[in-house]
């Protein structure tokens, strides 16, 4: 079996690069993938330390966390087609309507 | 625990009745409201009245129940979670009044309105009796996704949309966090129950660096939800750009629930161990205060301006947390109450004058108001007042409780700051009123008429703000029961360990 900590780097990696991506990428669409990707690194940890722990709570877990990202990917792609309507951009810098 | 076990699932349906009654609400009102145009949304709006009307009936025969679980320790029944669910109900009903008018008026789509405030009050009453960190979780989440859509109710409003991409992107940001923590929390401590978790860092376990950096990121994503310094940068954007009653419902109802699941986890199962966290909230208590009552200061929009003094009042709620202890809570509990009726309330009269195709939120539309408007002027007044915290009203008892509870506890200079903070949040709370009192009103003043739901909204809230001012013991009572049956939870875990042992 890989041992935990093996697993537990990646996806300490994966939700390092998920917030690098949100903190330094500007395109909403890339952003929204980050996020994506943070929840999915805590989805890996939540099932790695279910099977090292011998609990069936980190499995079931993530049955919870892929409906919610699910969920906030279809509002979170229905927000972007709403703004790109009426601002024809993706880019976060432009949204400057209102101070940022 | 580690294996599933159907016989220990311990299924009570009666303290979900109030959640189940607020979600069957939702579907009938978005059932009901495939026929009903955006003009003629009014009717939806009284379905939603009724079903939060049946579920504040549902709330009151939980109250004084003794503390116990239900679902193997995933919902908590006690005093603590029907507090913050009648008074999460309550919001919810003022909220619903000031859109009755106002949904149609701004073509909001009345049938998703109404249905998603409906939801997001559903997750906040699922974070107050959350007994476990995956219930937590998906209250925040069921909150956050309702809400993500109310702001950007207003699709033709680019500022609408705005406010919408930039909660939902930092909003899932910090979900992110919050997640990733209660991820490494589970891997510490084995567990996503709040009392084995708590037992774990009061324990041998308690310094570990997985349950402490769990531990942080939890605070990170609090921290966002509850607008706190330096995790505010949302609020004014998103308060200002979204509908002013969803406004209104997010300075309060959001605040409401992360609160109820934040000084769950931290004052009532973390406050053992309050050693490791309580520094970190001194520091974050003081900046979000003095941030958000000097930025206050400059602003030029009544909502922004709101916004800001939302994020100060947070910091207010923080320094109680700081405190920690059972004084502390039950002051906190308080001060949420008294914070809820007075910004329902301000934010009433904010919706009030604003029309469609004109947005009347910067502080200059409110010049002579006392003239134009003398009743609405004045309930300004009163409502500023409370929130700057001047006797007797709301604000200034639940000011009082908190700092004196933060004195007790040993936490001089913070209340020195919290003291200094609301000096200077009087500076620009009163600056409305000479504004509204002390200048030439425009030509052509802002036509008004009275419409039953904001009148209706605005006599409960002054009703809110000047009872709990004036009379504040038997809410006081209520608070402090509250917050000691939430406390009851952690004595007979520890006693169950003990026997265990």
């Amino acid at each position: 079996m890989v041992p935990i900590s093996y697993v537990f780097g990646l996806s300490a990696a994966l939700f390092g690069i998920g917030v690098c991506g949100v903190l330094v990428r500007r395109n909403i669409i890339v952003m929204i993938m980050s996020i994506e990707l943070m929840l999915n690194a805590a989805n890996l940890a939540f099932v790695a330390l279910g099977r090292s722990l011998g609990s069936t709570d980190g499995q079931v877990i993530v049955f919870f966390v892929i409906t919610v990202a699910a969920a906030e990917a279809a509002v979170g792609l229905a927000i972007v087609i709403s703004i790109f309507r009426s601002r024809e951009t993706a880019n976060a810098d432009e949204f400057n309507l209102m101070r940022w | 625990m580690n294996h599933f076990n159907p016989g220990a699932l311990d299924i009570l349906w009666l303290p979900l009745v109030p959640l189940i009654v607020v979600a069957v609400g939702a579907v009938v009102v978005l059932l009901a409201g495939v026929r009903v145009s955006d003009d003629d949304s009014e009717g939806l709006g009284w379905i939603a009245l009724a079903f939060l009307g049946a579920a504040l009936l549902f709330t009151l025969p939980l109250i004084g129940q003794s503390s116990s679980t239900a679902f193997a320790g995933a919902i908590a029944i006690d005093n603590y979670a029907a507090y913050f669910e009648i008074t999460v109900i309550l919001t919810a009903a003022v909220t619903v009044l000031m859109s009755l008018e106002y949904a149609p008026d701004f073509r909001l789509a009345g049938a998703e309105y109404y249905s998603l405030l409906l939801f997001a009050a559903l997750g906040m009453m699922l974070m107050a009796a959350a007994g476990d960190l995956i219930v937590i979780f998906l209250g925040l989440e069921t909150m956050s996704i309702a809400v993500y859509v109310l702001s950007g109710l207003m699709r033709q409003d680019p500022r609408s949309n705005e406010a919408a991409m930039k909660y939902f992107v930092l909003g899932a940001f910090s979900t992110g966090f919050l997640l990733y923590g209660i991820a490494l929390v589970y891997g510490a401590t084995d567990t996503i129950k709040l009392g084995p978790i708590a037992a774990a860092l009061a324990g041998a376990k308690g310094g570990s660096p997985l349950l402490l950096a769990g531990l942080g990121l939890l605070l990170v994503g609090f921290g966002f939800k509850v607008a706190a310094v330096p995790f505010h940068m949302w609020t004014p954007d998103v308060y200002e750009g979204a509908p002013t009653p969803v406004t209104a419902f997010m300075a309060v109802g959001i605040k409401l629930g992360a609160f109820a699941a934040f000084l769950r986890i931290f004052l009532v199962y973390f406050g053992a161990a309050a050693t490791h966290w309580n520094q970190v909230l001194w520091v974050i208590a003081a900046l979000t205060m003095t941030t958000g009552n000097l930025v206050a200061l400059v602003q030029g929009n009544i909502k922004r301006m709101l916004a800001y003094s939302a994020i100060a009042h947070a910091g207010y709620v923080l320094v109680g947390m700081t405190a920690a202890g059972a004084q502390a809570g039950s002051a906190v509990l308080f001060y949420l109450l008294a914070y809820a009726f007075t910004n329902l309330g301000a934010f009433s009269v904010v919706a009030a004058l604003e029309r469609r195709g004109e947005r009347r939120d910067a502080i200059a539309d409110y010049r002579g108001l006392a003239l134009s408007h003398p009743g609405l002027a004045a309930l300004m007044v009163v409502f500023l007042l409370s929130l700057t915290g001047v006797p007797p009203l709301a604000g200034f008892v639940g000011k009082f409780y908190v700092f004196s509870a933060a004195l007790n506890a040993g936490y001089v200079w913070l209340t020195i700051i919290a003291v200094l903070n609301s000096v200077v949040s009087a500076y620009y709370y009163l600056s409305v009123v000479v504004v509204m009192y002390m200048t030439e009103g425009e030509a052509r003043p802002i036509a008004v008429q009275a419409q039953p739901g904001m009148v209706a909204a605005l006599a409960l809230s002054l009703i809110g703000t000047v009872m709990i001012g004036v009379y504040p013991g038997p809410y006081m009572g209520a608070a402090s029961s509250a917050f000691k049956s939430a406390l009851s939870h952690t004595q007979v875990s520890s006693r169950q360990l003990k026997l265990r042992g």
